[in-house]
Formats: structure tokens, C-alpha cells, sequence
């Protein structure tokens, strides 16, 4: 169950954090693909619902490529396109970001605000 | 685990259709989604391979109108029946809140609508379900084959070997004309709904 006051908490820092570093639209789903919280001028034209179960289902799929090579995960995958890319990475236990953004953005930059971004949203999500 | 989003007053379920291979279950969402207007039903997504089989699932999202305000969103999905993707099916089913299980009236398919239910009681249990605890549904597909000169298993048959314990109701269904198709829809709907509500708001309201 989600109240207003986390899902407006974790919109703010997720504005804060990804949306004004320059990123088109940021997902923040569950483990079972639904969507949390949706952020960015390119959310509108996004098929999300599509791009929420087919995220957390490539999530769950590397899980099971980690697990053969020992590992008991990959805290977060990254799709490299010729214009857009893709970077997902684990929140928690329970959550899934899903960042996209153009060539614009380095990826760096990303993967340094995703780790910030995740402590926080993993504080706001432990209070509720 | 549903999502239930207060700020935009929304329920989100997730139904899957669980069975072994080439029983109906794409075919089940197929028809929903062609007999439903645009305005109810979002995007099918489908995932398969070459020979029409699902290779890891499809999805249809399908609002469902309102119920004490909040808009009720339920996002069907299939699994992949062929015994090898074991895996894929574990990962359809995180976060169940209803399944239909679609069983096949053809006799060769008896050992597959068995080791199918199996599978899906053993996939369950290691998301730390039972089949009584999350809502379930039987559909018994294919039943017009059974006045043709295919041989079928009776409904006796079938309800011995798939709903001794299971004791749900149960949908005769032919999902490629779309008989039996959304009496088993709205059943699974009304049970996951109520299942939900009761599961999380309930128990929030009075706690």
C-alpha cells in the first residue's frame, strides 16, 4: 500500500536527482512489473505498462544468468541504444529504477545519481 | 502483491493463466482482447517464438471500471506451459494476486494438465503461496473437441485430477470462439479483487 506522502517524496527526489541531471523519463516499478511512480517529458508517449513488466521481467532473467555463474544477482543492467539507453538497477528488496536517457547524459553521471537516489527512496520506502 | 496507489486512487492485480503447452491460455487473452474496446484494454504484449508458442509471456492490461472510487487495473498474464521453461513460469507468477488454471480436454494432454498443476503448486510455494490462500480458477478448455473423433477425457476425469483438492469453480470453455472465455474472466476478477481488498485494505482500516 502506497500513501501520497512517499509517492510525492520519492517523485521529488527522483525530479531532483535524475530528471534535472538532463534523463527523458525514469520509472520506479515493482518486483511483479507494476508501476510505482513515473517521472519525465517522455512518459507520456511511452508505452510504460509494456516497458514496467518487460523491465522487471529482464530483471528477474539476469537474476537467473547470475545465479549460474554464482552470483545471487546483478544490482543493475544497463542496454546501450544508438540514440537512448537503458539503465535499471535494484532499489531494496521489493523495488526496480528504471532510468532512460540520451547520449547527452554520460553514463557516469547516472550510475552516481542512482546510488544517491537509491538510499534515499530506500529511506523513504522503509518509514511508510 | 498488488499495488494499491492512494494518491491516484487506483488498484493494480496481476491474474495469470497458468497450464501446459498449446492449451488456450494466449488464445484466452487473445479474445479479451479483441472483444474489448480500446478505451478498457491497453497493449497486448506477446513474447513468443517461431511455432506461436509464448517464449516468456504475454500481457494485457484491462481496467475494470471503479469500485468504491478507485479505478481497478488488472494486468492478465500467461506463462510459457512447455515444461522446460520452469524458470520463466516461477518468475511470471512473483507477485500473483489470481490464476486460471487452463487445463485441456484432449487425452493426450492428461499427464500435462497434471504435472502442470504440480509444477504450478510447487512454483507457488516458493514465493511462499498456496493455491488456497491466492484465488484460483479451473477453466476446462477445448470442449468442443468432445462430440468429435479426438479422443477426450470426460469432465469426471478432469475433475478428479485437477480439482480433488483444489475444490474451485469451474468454466467449460472453447477460448478460440470465445465460449466460456469471460464468464472465467469475470469470476477470477470479482475473487482477486475481493482478495486484494481484503488482504490489504481491510486489514489496514481496521489494524
Amino acid at each position: 500500500m502506497l500513501t501520497t506522502s512517499v509517492l510525492e517524496e520519492t517523485r521529488i527526489q527522483i525530479e531532483n536527482t535524475l530528471i534535472k541531471a538532463g534523463v527523458n523519463a525514469v520509472l520506479l516499478i515493482d518486483e511483479a512489473g507494476n508501476i510505482v511512480v513515473a517521472c519525465g517529458h517522455k512518459t507520456d508517449n511511452l508505452d510504460t505498462t509494456s516497458l514496467a513488466a518487460l523491465a522487471a521481467a529482464n530483471f528477474g532473467a539476469t537474476s537467473q544468468i547470475a545465479k549460474l555463474i554464482g552470483e545471487d544477482d546483478f544490482a543493475l543492467l544497463f542496454h546501450k541504444g544508438k540514440k537512448d539507453s537503458i539503465h535499471v538497477a535494484r532499489i531494496g528488496t521489493d523495488l526496480i529504477l528504471v532510468t532512460i536517457f540520451g547520449d547527452n547524459v554520460s553514463l557516469g553521471l547516472i550510475r552516481l545519481r542512482v546510488t544517491q537516489l537509491a538510499k534515499s527512496i530506500e529511506k523513504t520506502f522503509g518509514q511508510k | 502483491m498488488a499495488l494499491i496507489n492512494l494518491s491516484k486512487k487506483e488498484i493494480h492485480c496481476k491474474i495469470v493463466y497458468y497450464g501446459p503447452g498449446r492449451c488456450g491460455k494466449t488464445t484466452n487473452l487473445l479474445y479479451i482482447y479483441n472483444a474489448m474496446n480500446n478505451k478498457a484494454r491497453g497493449k497486448m504484449l506477446t513474447i513468443e517464438t517461431k511455432g506461436e508458442r509464448t517464449l516468456f509471456f504475454d500481457l494485457l492490461p484491462l481496467n475494470l471500471g471503479k469500485i468504491n472510487g478507485f479505478d481497478i487495473r488488472i494486468q492478465l498474464y500467461t506463462v510459457p506451459g512447455q515444461t522446460i521453461y520452469k524458470a520463466t513460469r516461477k518468475l511470471v507468477l512473483r507477485g500473483v494476486d489470481g490464476m486460471v488454471f487452463v487445463a485441456d480436454y484432449l487425452k493426450v494432454r492428461h499427464e500435462k494438465n497434471i504435472e502442470s498443476l504440480q509444477d504450478l503448486r510447487h512454483n507457488l510455494l516458493e514465493h511462499n503461496l498456496t493455491s488456497g490462500k491466492v484465488p484460483i480458477v479451473l477453466q476446462f478448455n477445448k470442449c468442443d473437441m468432445v462430440p468429435t473423433p479426438i479422443p477426450t477425457l470426460t469432465r469426471e476425469e478432469l475433475e478428479t485430477d485437477l480439482n480433488r483438492e483444489l475444490n474451485t469453480k469451474i468454466f467449460e470453455a472453447t477460448a478460440t470462439k470465445g465460449i466460456g472465455v469471460f464468464e472465467t474472466l469475470k469470476e477470477i476478477s470479482k475473487r482477486t479483487v475481493q482478495y486484494v481488498a481484503t488482504k490489504h485494505l481491510l486489514t489496514k482500516s481496521s489494524g
